[in-house]
C-alpha cells in the first residue's frame, strides 16, 4: 500500500521500528500531489523544499532512537487561514496574496514540537465565507469522488487533499461548518471541537465567536491523535479554555453499551437529500444495534440558527475585516490618489463578492438603530439555541444528526444563490453558535458514489465521547475504507 | 440680551504608565526608534488576538478609586470600529457601556474656592499609532506610521458637564493631573502626549436648565491653548446668540497662530462607531476584595496633603501648595519636617535655597543628590546653633553639589560655630583693644557702634562665631 494513502497511525508504527523513514512518506505525499493536485486544486501553496528537509531532520532523530510523538514526520497540509512564519499566507484572497506571516500561528508550533511535517497550504473559501471553495480568489477546489461537484467549504482544500490522498491528515477551520461540512461531502473524519478548546492565536479571524481550529483525518483513531497534539490551552488567546485535556487516545473504545443518543427532530425534516436521510437512518440502526438507545427529542430554536449565525457571524466579521485596509500588508489599489480612495479601492478590488456582501450585513446590523434589533436580538437567540442544547444533554449524552442536507453539488450549482448556499449550513451552525464539539465521520456513499457524513454532537469539552461514538461506529462498518477513484 | 451660563465638559486621555502594552508585551515607554516597540499584534497582523494587561485594569480602577467613582463588579471591552491610518486593527477595543469606573467626583479649588466636577466615567482603551507625514520626512507623496505608540493603555476620564468658566476647566484638568501623579498611574508628561484632553462647551440662558447645542475641541495637549480657545468659543457661541443666531454642532480646531476656532468635521460626517462586545477578550469580574486592597494601598491624596500641611505643620497655604505640587516634593518635605520638628524652617529651605539651586541647575528635585535627610539635619544644626543661617547657605550649596551630608560639609571645612565663651572673649577683647574709638562712642551712648564691633568679631571668626553669643558677651564687656 502506498505510503500516501495510509493513516497516521499505520505509518507511525513503521517509522517507530523504522521499517520506513519520513522522507519516503514525504516523497510518496508530493508524488501523489504531483499526480492528482492539478485536477483537484486543493494546495495554493506547497513547501516541498522544507517539507524534505524537515523530514531528513525527524529521521536523523528516529535513527537515534528517540521516542517521538505520534505525528513525528507525518505530513500535514494546513488550511490557508492559519498563520505559517514565513509561507505565504492568503486566506484564499486577493487582498493578502502577497502576504507573508512574521509568526506562526500556536497550533503551527504545537505541530512543530511534535515533529509533523508542513506540505503546504490548502485552498478554502475567501476568509473562510463560503461552502463549496468555490469563493476563493485563486481556483476552485474539485471533490476527488467528482471532479465535476464541489468539496464543500470553507475548509475544501484540507478536505480534498486528505481525500485524494495528497496529505496524511490536514488542519482546517469550523465557523459554521466548515470543517464538517466538506468531511461529510468528501467523505473523511472531521472534528469541530469544543469552542476555547484549541487555540485562535494565528488563525485569522473570520467570526471570533465562533472559529475553531480542527483536524480533518482518514479515521477515527487519527482525529484523536491530532486533537491530543493540538488541544490546550494557551496565554497567547484569552477565549482558550482553561480545561483539562485528557489522552483522547483513551476513548477509542469499542463500545456503545448504554449511550443515550438523541435525535432532534427538527433535523429530520422535509428537504434532505433521500439518499442522505437513508444512510443516516441507517447508521442510526447501527448505532442502536451496537447497544445505543435511541431519544428522539426537539430542539425547538434549531429553525433560528442560520439567520441567528448570519447576523453574529459577519457582524464579527466587519470588523475582523476592517485590518486590510492597504496600509501595512496586502493588497493596495495603485489608482487610488487619497486616503479615502486608498480604503475604497484597495478593499473593493481585494476582497471577492461574497466577502463584500457579509461586511456589508454585518456592517448594517451593527449600525446604530439597527444594533437592538439585529446583533443583539441575534445575541439572545444563540442563548436560547445554546439552551436547546443544555436541556437535550440533560437526557440523552450525544446528539446524531445528518452533517449536511446534500451530499457534493455540482460546481456553480449555487453561487447564484447566496441564501441556498448558506442552507448547507443548517445542521452545523447551530451546535457551533452554541459552542458544542461535532464531529463528522463517513456513513455510506450515494449511488452516484457521492460520500455522505453522520454529525455526532457532544456537550462542551466532552470530545471524546464524541471519539467512542465514532470509533465504535468505524470500527463496525466499513463507510471509512472507501476511497475515491481519480 | 440674556446673561449666558458657560457650560463644560471636559474627557481626559491619560497614557498609562505600565510597562508593557495594554494587549501584547510591548514596551509602553515613550520614544524609541519609529517601529521598534512594535509585534504583529500592536500593528494588528491578520491571526493575532489580543490579551489584556492586568496591571492596567488595577491602574485604571486605582485612578476610579482616587476621584472617588464606584468601581465595576462586572466589565468587558467592546470595539469601537472606524478607519484611520494610525488604528491597525481598523477598530480600536475600548470600552463602551461596562466602563470599570463611573459615578465619581473630583475635588479641587479655584481662588480659594472649593469646587466639585463630577465624574460620569473613567474607561480603558488602546491609543493609536502616530502618523508621520511629509513634512518631517520630507517625502510629501507619503505619509508613515509609527506604531511604537499604538496599544499603549489610556484612560479617559469624561466629567460631567459641571465645569462653567474656562479657568475652571483648567483647574479641574490640572487637578486630575496631579492626582494621577500622585496615584503613579502616569506621568501625564504632556510634551510627550501621554495627557490630553477633548473639551466640549455650550452656553444657555442663564437660569435655564436644557444643555445649549455645543461645540468641540479636540485633542489638546496644552492648558493655554486650551484656556485660550474655551475662551474664543464662550465669546464666539455668545455673538452667535446674541445675533438670535444657532451654534452649529461641529468639532473645532484651534488654531495657536491665530488664536482662532475653525471646524474640523460637522455633525453630519460624524461616525457611527458600531460598538459591540470585543469577542476576543472574555468579560471579567471585577473582585471586590482586590479593590478593598487597591483602596487600603492608595496614596494620600493632594487636596488631602495640603490640607494637612496646613493644619497640622501651620504652613501658609502658598507653601502648602508648592510642597505638594508632585508627590515626591510632598513626600520629601514630610520626612524633613517630621524628622527636624520644623516644618516652617524646612519649607524655606525648600522653597528658598534649594530651588534656587535647582534653578541654576537645570535639575529636578527628584534627581538631585540633596534628599529630606539633608534639609532637616541642616535645620537641626542651625537650630542647635552648631552653624548659622548665613553658614548654612554655603553648606546646603556644598550638599547640592557633593552629595555629602551637612554634619560632614561642617566638618570638612570647618566650619562649626565658636559657642566657646572663653575663646570668643580673647577674641572679644582684642577686637575691643584694636577699636577705642568705637567703645568710646557706644559708652557716650552711640550704641549703633556694636553693630560694627559684632561684625568684625565675624570677621576675625571668618563667620563662625555666635552671633547671638558674641553680642551677649559684647554688651556684658562693654558694661563693666
Amino acid at each position: 500500500m502506498p505510503l500516501c494513502t495510509q493513516t497516521v497511525h499505520q505509518l507511525h508504527a513503521q517509522l517507530k521500528n523504522r521499517e520506513i523513514t519520513s522522507t519516503q512518506i514525504v516523497a510518496s505525499v508530493f508524488d501523489r500531489i504531483k499526480q492528482v493536485d492539478d485536477k483537484i486544486g486543493g494546495y495554493l501553496t506547497l513547501t516541498e523544499e522544507s517539507a524534505f528537509e524537515a523530514a531528513a531532520a525527524v529521521d536523523q532523530r528516529f535513527e537515534r532512537g528517540e521516542d517521538l510523538a505520534k505525528l513525528a514526520g507525518i505530513p500535514v497540509a494546513i488550511k490557508d487561514v492559519i498563520c505559517t512564519h514565513g509561507i505565504r499566507t492568503t486566506c484564499g484572497s486577493k487582498i493578502l496574496s502577497n502576504f507573508v506571516p512574521p509568526y506562526d500561528a500556536t497550533v503551527m508550533k504545537k505541530l512543530k514540537s511534535q515533529g509533523a511535517i508542513t506540505i503546504g497550504k490548502t485552498n478554502m473559501d475567501e476568509f473562510a465565507m463560503g461552502s463549496s471553495t468555490e469563493n476563493s480568489a485563486f481556483q476552485p477546489t474539485r471533490n476527488p469522488w467528482n471532479l465535476e461537484t464541489i468539496p464543500g467549504g470553507s475548509s475544501g482544500g484540507s478536505a480534498a487533499v486528505v481525500s485524494a490522498d495528497a496529505a496524511i491528515l490536514s488542519l482546517g477551520s469550523d465557523t459554521g461548518g466548515s470543517i464538517r461540512q466538506p468531511a461529510a461531502l468528501c467523505g473523511n473524519v472531521g472534528m469541530k471541537p469544543t469552542y476555547g478548546r484549541i487555540s485562535r492565536f494565528g488563525l485569522i479571524a473570520f467570526a471570533s465567536s465562533l472559529d475553531q481550529i480542527g483536524p480533518f483525518t482518514k479515521d477515527v483513531e487519527d482525529c484523536a491523535i491530532a486533537l491530543n497534539a493540538l488541544c490546550g490551552h494557551d496565554i497567547m488567546d484569552s477565549t482558550s479554555a482553561q480545561v483539562d485535556v485528557p489522552n483522547f487516545e483513551q476513548s477509542l473504545v469499542n463500545d456503545l453499551q448504554g449511550l443515550k443518543i438523541g435525535l432532534p427532530s427538527e433535523y429530520f425534516v422535509e428537504g434532505i437529500d433521500p439518499e442522505v436521510e437513508t444512510a443516516v437512518h441507517q447508521a442510526i440502526a447501527k448505532l442502536e444495534e451496537l447497544g445505543a438507545t435511541i431519544h428522539n427529542i426537539s430542539m425547538p430554536h434549531t429553525e433560528y440558527a442560520i439567520a441567528t449565525y448570519y447576523i453574529i457571524a459577519p457582524a464579527e466579521a466587519s470588523a475582523n475585516l476592517a485590518r486590510y485596509d492597504g496600509v501595512r500588508f496586502g493588497y493596495r489599489s495603485e489608482e487610488a490618489e487619497d486616503l479615502t480612495s486608498m480604503y475604497k479601492q484597495s478593499r473593493s478590488q481585494g476582497f471577492g463578492e461574497e466577502v463584500k456582501r457579509r461586511i456589508m450585513l454585518g456592517t448594517y446590523s451593527l449600525s446604530s438603530g439597527y444594533y437592538d434589533a439585529y446583533y443583539l436580538k441575534a445575541q439572545q437567540v444563540r442563548t436560547l439555541i445554546k439552551q436547546d442544547f443544555d436541556q437535550a444533554f440533560e437526557t440523552v449524552d450525544l446528539i446524531v444528526t445528518p452533517t449536511s442536507p446534500t451530499p457534493a453539488f455540482k460546481l456553480g450549482d449555487r453561487t447564484a444563490d447566496p441564501l441556498q448556499m448558506y442552507l448547507s449550513d443548517i445542521f452545523t451552525a447551530p451546535s457551533s453558535l452554541a459552542g458544542m464539539p461535532g464531529i463528522s465521520i463517513p456513513c455510506g456513499l450515494t449511488k452516484n458514489r457521492l460520500p455522505i457524513g453522520l454529525q455526532i454532537l457532544a456537550p462542551p469539552f466532552e470530545e471524546g465521547k464524541l471519539l467512542q461514538a465514532a470509533y465504535t461506529f468505524e470500527q463496525n462498518t466499513d463507510h471509512h475504507l472507501h476511497r475515491p477513484e481519480l | 440680551m440674556p446673561n449666558y451660563e458657560t457650560v463644560i465638559g471636559l474627557e481626559i486621555h491619560a497614557e498609562l504608565a505600565t510597562h508593557s502594552k495594554l494587549f501584547c508585551n510591548c514596551d509602553a515607554g515613550f520614544g524609541g526608534e519609529v517601529n521598534t516597540h512594535t509585534c504583529p499584534i500592536c500593528t494588528g497582523m491578520p491571526g493575532v488576538l489580543p490579551v489584556a494587561n492586568l496591571r492596567a485594569i488595577e491602574y485604571t480602577i486605582r485612578a476610579g478609586l482616587a476621584m472617588n467613582c464606584q468601581i465595576a463588579t462586572y466589565s468587558k471591552f467592546d470595539r469601537k470600529n472606524y478607519f484611520y491610518p494610525d488604528l491597525p486593527k481598523g477598530y480600536q477595543i475600548s470600552q463602551y457601556d461596562h466602563p470599570l469606573c463611573y459615578d465619581g467626583y473630583v475635588d479641587f479649588e479655584l481662588e480659594e474656592q472649593a469646587k466639585r466636577v463630577r465624574i460620569n466615567r473613567i474607561h480603558l482603551e488602546e491609543d493609536a499609532g502616530k502618523l508621520v507625514h511629509g513634512d518631517v520626512t520630507g517625502d510629501k507623496n507619503y505619509s508613515y506610521v509609527d506604531f511604537n505608540r499604538s496599544s499603549v493603555p489610556l484612560l479617559e476620564i469624561v466629567s460631567e458637564p459641571d465645569i462653567r468658566t474656562p479657568e475652571e476647566a483648567i483647574a479641574y484638568w490640572r487637578a486630575v493631573k496631579e492626582i494621577l501623579e500622585y496615584i503613579e498611574v502616569s506621568d501625564c508628561n504632556m510634551e510627550e502626549g501621554s495627557f490630553r484632553c477633548d473639551a466640549n462647551i455650550s452656553l444657555r440662558p442663564t437660569g435655564t436648565d436644557p444643555l445649549g447645542i455645543r461645540t468641540e475641541l479636540k485633542n489638546k495637549n496644552s492648558f493655554q491653548h486650551v484656556l485660550a480657545a474655551l475662551k474664543y468659543e464662550e465669546n464666539r457661541q455668545t455673538r452667535i446668540l446674541d445675533d438670535g443666531g444657532q451654534v452649529k454642532q461641529s468639532t473645532l480646531l484651534y488654531d495657536v497662530e491665530t488664536g482662532r476656532t475653525s471646524p474640523m468635521r460637522s455633525k453630519e460626517e460624524a461616525h457611527d462607531y458600531r460598538y459591540f462586545p470585543e469577542p476576543d477578550l472574555v468579560p471579567f469580574e471585577v473582585d471586590p476584595e482586590e479593590v478593598k486592597r487597591l483602596e487600603t494601598e492608595l496614596p494620600e491624596l493632594p487636596s488631602t496633603i495640603r490640607q494637612r500641611f496646613v493644619e497640622e505643620y501651620e504652613l501658609p497655604s502658598y507653601d502648602a501648595e508648592f510642597l505638594t505640587a508632585t508627590r515626591y516634593i510632598a513626600t520629601f518635605f514630610d520626612q524633613a519636617a517630621r524628622s527636624s520638628g520644623n516644618p516652617k524652617a524646612c519649607s524655606n529651605w525648600i522653597m528658598g535655597d534649594l530651588s534656587a539651586l535647582l534653578n541654576s541647575a537645570g535639575q529636578t528635585i527628584e534627581d538631585c543628590q540633596i534628599t529630606a535627610g539633608h534639609i532637616s539635619q541642616l535645620v537641626e544644626i542651625i537650630q542647635d546653633g552648631t552653624i548659622s543661617g548665613k553658614i548654612a547657605k554655603d553648606v546646603i550649596a556644598d550638599c547640592f553639589n557633593s552629595g555629602k551630608m551637612p554634619t560632614q560639609v561642617v566638618q570638612d571645612k570647618g566650619l562649626a560655630q565658636i559657642s566657646d565663651t572663653s575663646e570668643l572673649e580673647v577674641i572679644i577683647d582684642q577686637v575691643l583693644g584694636r577699636n577705642p574709638k568705637s567703645v568710646a562712642d557706644i559708652q557716650d551712648g552711640k550704641m549703633k557702634a556694636i553693630g560694627f564691633l559684632v561684625g568684625q568679631v565675624m570677621k576675625e571668626t571668618r563667620g563662625k562665631a555666635n552671633p547671638q553669643l558674641v553680642n551677649q558677651i559684647l554688651r556684658q564687656k562693654l558694661q563693666d
